[in-house]
């Protein structure tokens, strides 16, 4: 008994050993790796167009499945606010949106991907937010789209404003910043309500629709899809109000300011041509016509805007060619045409009330 | 067909009586069953064929009183082979379809040599059915792997899982229970550290954190790493399994091989293992089965195995909100295959037990 004891408190020993000299192998290997990377990304100014460039097409992170933002159809074609994004930039690289390669991402590996390099630019309905621009290393090209918490209420409630849901219920998913968002703003104007929480979210829409509660709260974006999968759609109506703040934008890798530059200069492109009036249907005519300094400026007519991101100059026509302004990507994906139907609201123009300003072009 | 005989022949009132009304008990949980059900089956059925919306190629064309199976039927080549690209998908059935054959014939010996056959299956034929899927080789054009998909990339990473980890796995269980201290010990450490860690940790490791310990220009296709991963997963669980049967052989099966002077792998291979594996194989077929279903797990990493895709066909905004539709559909063909694999490995538990030891 004894010896049997012995023997494999030895064994014990021996494993243990190993795996902890195993461990701490693979942890050194790992730690000269990552600063190898840091020292890679942190000299690498001009390398990711550069792989880009040498690759033929981009590397696009996408979410796995958002209505609007990212989703394939039945053949196989993505679709989607961010998807067209992604595009945008492969069109001011090679004059040609076909040439990316949609990588799907799950929330969890979305940040990794775009570390490791498996792909150039995650344009995947990502929150920026302070943390994620310094302590993760990544630098936002932009606010492609303003989303913040908001509520859909039944129609049939007559109410305009979130001030009249003094004493509602409110459904919400349990455990998110949603439901902490909630209470901030009940707490903060002085009203009561009661919360019905709900571990996923297609157990809070099941109860919103069976009249368990008078309001539904979450990203606006979501409440409008959600409300798509709704049976009776038009009978439901998202607030006005908008009481957190999320901004969803394009991401790159901190340190290549060069490939930075490029996507935040897409997005103003797309931005301004909206404010110019500049659109997918008229940027030939308005490129051979054009008097207007800022029109010329922007198609790349005039400046060298394109040479000094290390692009061909007439990169902000090619974009605005193949997907279009932005305004012609909104609708396309997500406005009153589509089944989402969102307004344009906080993403409509400075000069239409909104928060889209792009810095000038010139 | 053999009678009962006469004592156990009744008629239809005495089997009710027998089998559901024996005691007052057993009446009152018939009669609340049955309500139940009748409760239950018709709105299901309902819902399922009756009510359901099968012909149109649009959400329109689905009157929402039922299921709208026009939906999966619009995505089914998405849901079957991915974003594999169409008029590649020959080469899908083609990879298919001779993996099949090789399994049909190496577990029924009805096309030639049993033992030529698992070869090939278990070497050749994978091997060669990757590079006609992944292509880049031969004129085939490449589909990279993140075009694979749907019911696809369930059935290659089951397949992988299923027939290498068996072979895997009992290397392992003999390795443990070998005399040689240094092999036991790697096998022991192997099937401990692969059982101690979630699959879900196996899969992101694979994903996230293997290309890091990489040199910078090796490339390992990311469904290869994960099939690695399953694969090992699979096999520590296989390993214990099988050791579990190699503890059922009595010694002295052993002894009497040792006295008949048998090499050792003589001895494991026409003694000791034929009667263990026979002990396990309910155990095996469990094996098989949980990985299947854990194959959803890749998920995780951004591969759309068959739930995956029905989970991404449900965020397309042209078909919003028939997400039960989909996942009825993926837990159907799921119980299918499940099943279909219980039956089969219940057929060779019959078929060996007949067999004389």
């Amino acid at each position: 008994m004894f010896l049997f004891f012995k023997k494999s408190c030895v064994y014990l020993a021996a494993m243990f050993s190993s795996v902890v000299l195993l461990a701490g192998l693979s942890s050194m290997a790992l730690a000269e790796k990552k600063d190898e990377k840091k020292k890679e990304s942190q000299a690498a100014a001009g390398a990711t167009l550069a792989s880009v460039k040498k690759a033929g097409f981009l590397k696009c992170g996408v979410s796995q499945g958002l209505p609007g933002f990212s989703s394939t159809d039945a053949k196989n074609n993505w679709t989607g606010l961010d998807v067209d994004f992604c595009r945008a930039v492969a069109a001011a690289v090679f004059n040609d949106p076909t040439k990316v390669k949609f990588t799907p991402t799950s929330a969890k590996e979305r940040f990794t991907a775009l570390q490791s390099g498996e792909v150039d630019l995650l344009s995947r309905n990502t929150t920026w937010t302070a943390s994620r621009d310094t302590a993760l290393g990544f630098d936002f090209a932009g606010v492609t789209y303003y989303d913040g918490q908001g509520f859909l209420v039944p129609k049939k409630m007559k109410i305009t404003s979130a001030k009249q849901l003094e004493g509602a219920t409110v459904c919400v998913q349990t455990g998110t910043t949603t439901e902490l968002n909630l209470a901030d703003y009940f707490k903060s104007n002085n009203m009561k309500y009661k919360h019905v929480a709900f571990e996923t979210n297609d157990e809070v829409i099941k109860a919103y629709e069976a009249g368990r509660c008078d309001a539904f709260t979450t990203d606006r974006s979501g409440l409008y899809s959600t409300r798509t999968k709704m049976k009776k759609p038009n009978d439901h109506m998202v607030l006005g109000d908008v009481i957190s703040k999320e901004p969803l934008g394009p991401v790159v890798r901190h340190g290549d300011n060069q490939w930075g530059d490029i996507a935040r200069w897409t997005v103003y492109v797309l931005v301004e041509a909206e404010e110019l009036g500049v659109t997918q249907g008229n940027v030939d005519a308005q490129k051979k016509s054009t008097k207007n300094p800022v029109v010329r400026r922007l198609l790349g007519l005039d400046g060298e805007l394109g040479n000094k991101l290390g692009l061909d100059n007439s990169w902000s026509y090619q974009v605005l060619k193949h997907v279009g302004n932005y305004a012609e990507v909104f609708e396309r994906n997500l406005g009153m045409s589509t089944n989402l139907k969102i307004e344009r609201g906080l993403n409509a123009l400075w000069s239409a009330g909104g928060l889209m300003y792009a810095m000038p072009i010139r | 067909m053999n009678s009962p005989p006469l004592s156990q022949r009744t008629s239809v009132l005495g089997w009710l009586k027998q089998n559901l009304f024996a005691t007052p008990l057993d009446s009152i949980i018939t009669v609340v069953s049955s309500l139940i059900l009748i409760m239950l089956l018709p709105p299901l059925f309902e819902w399922l064929l009756f009510d359901a919306d099968f012909i149109g190629s649009t959400k329109d064309d689905c009157d929402l009183n039922g299921a709208c199976w026009v939906f999966i039927k619009e995505r089914l080549v998405q849901i079957t082979y991915g974003f594999y690209p169409y008029e590649e998908l020959w080469r899908v059935n083609l990879s298919f379809l001779v993996v099949g054959i090789g399994i049909f014939a190496s577990l029924t010996g009805r096309l030639g040599s049993q033992s030529i056959w698992l070869a090939l299956t278990s070497t050749v034929i994978p091997i060669g059915a990757w590079f006609v899927l992944r292509g880049d080789i031969l004129g085939f054009s490449e589909v990279e792997t993140a075009k694979w998909g749907g019911l696809m990339v369930t059935l290659i990473i089951s397949f992988v899982g299923i027939s290498f980890s068996l072979p895997l796995g009992v290397a392992l269980a003999l390795a443990r229970r070998s005399s040689l201290p240094i092999l036991r010990l790697l096998s022991t450490i192997f099937i401990e550290s692969w059982r101690g860690v979630p699959l879900i940790t196996v899969l992101f490791m694979s994903s996230v954190l293997f290309p890091i310990f990489l040199p910078p220009d090796w490339q390992m296709d990311k469904l290869l790493r994960a099939l690695f991963g399953v694969l090992f997963f699979a096999s520590a669980y296989m390993a214990e399994v099988v050791r579990g049967g190699l503890q059922a052989i009595p010694k002295g099966q052993e002894e009497a091989a040792n006295a008949l002077a048998l090499s050792y792998f003589q001895k494991q291979r026409y003694i000791v293992l034929p009667q263990a594996l026979k002990y396990v194989i309910p155990g095996i077929t469990n094996v098989f089965i949980s990985l299947l279903k854990d194959t959803t797990l890749v998920s995780i990493i951004s591969m759309y195995d068959l739930l995956g895709i029905v989970q991404s066909a449900n965020s397309d905004p042209e078909w919003p909100g028939l997400a039960t539709e989909g996942y009825v559909f993926v837990g159907l063909i799921f119980w299918i295959i499940c099943f279909g694999l219980s039956r089969y490995s219940m057929s060779i538990e019959k078929k060996q037990n007949l067999k004389p030891r």
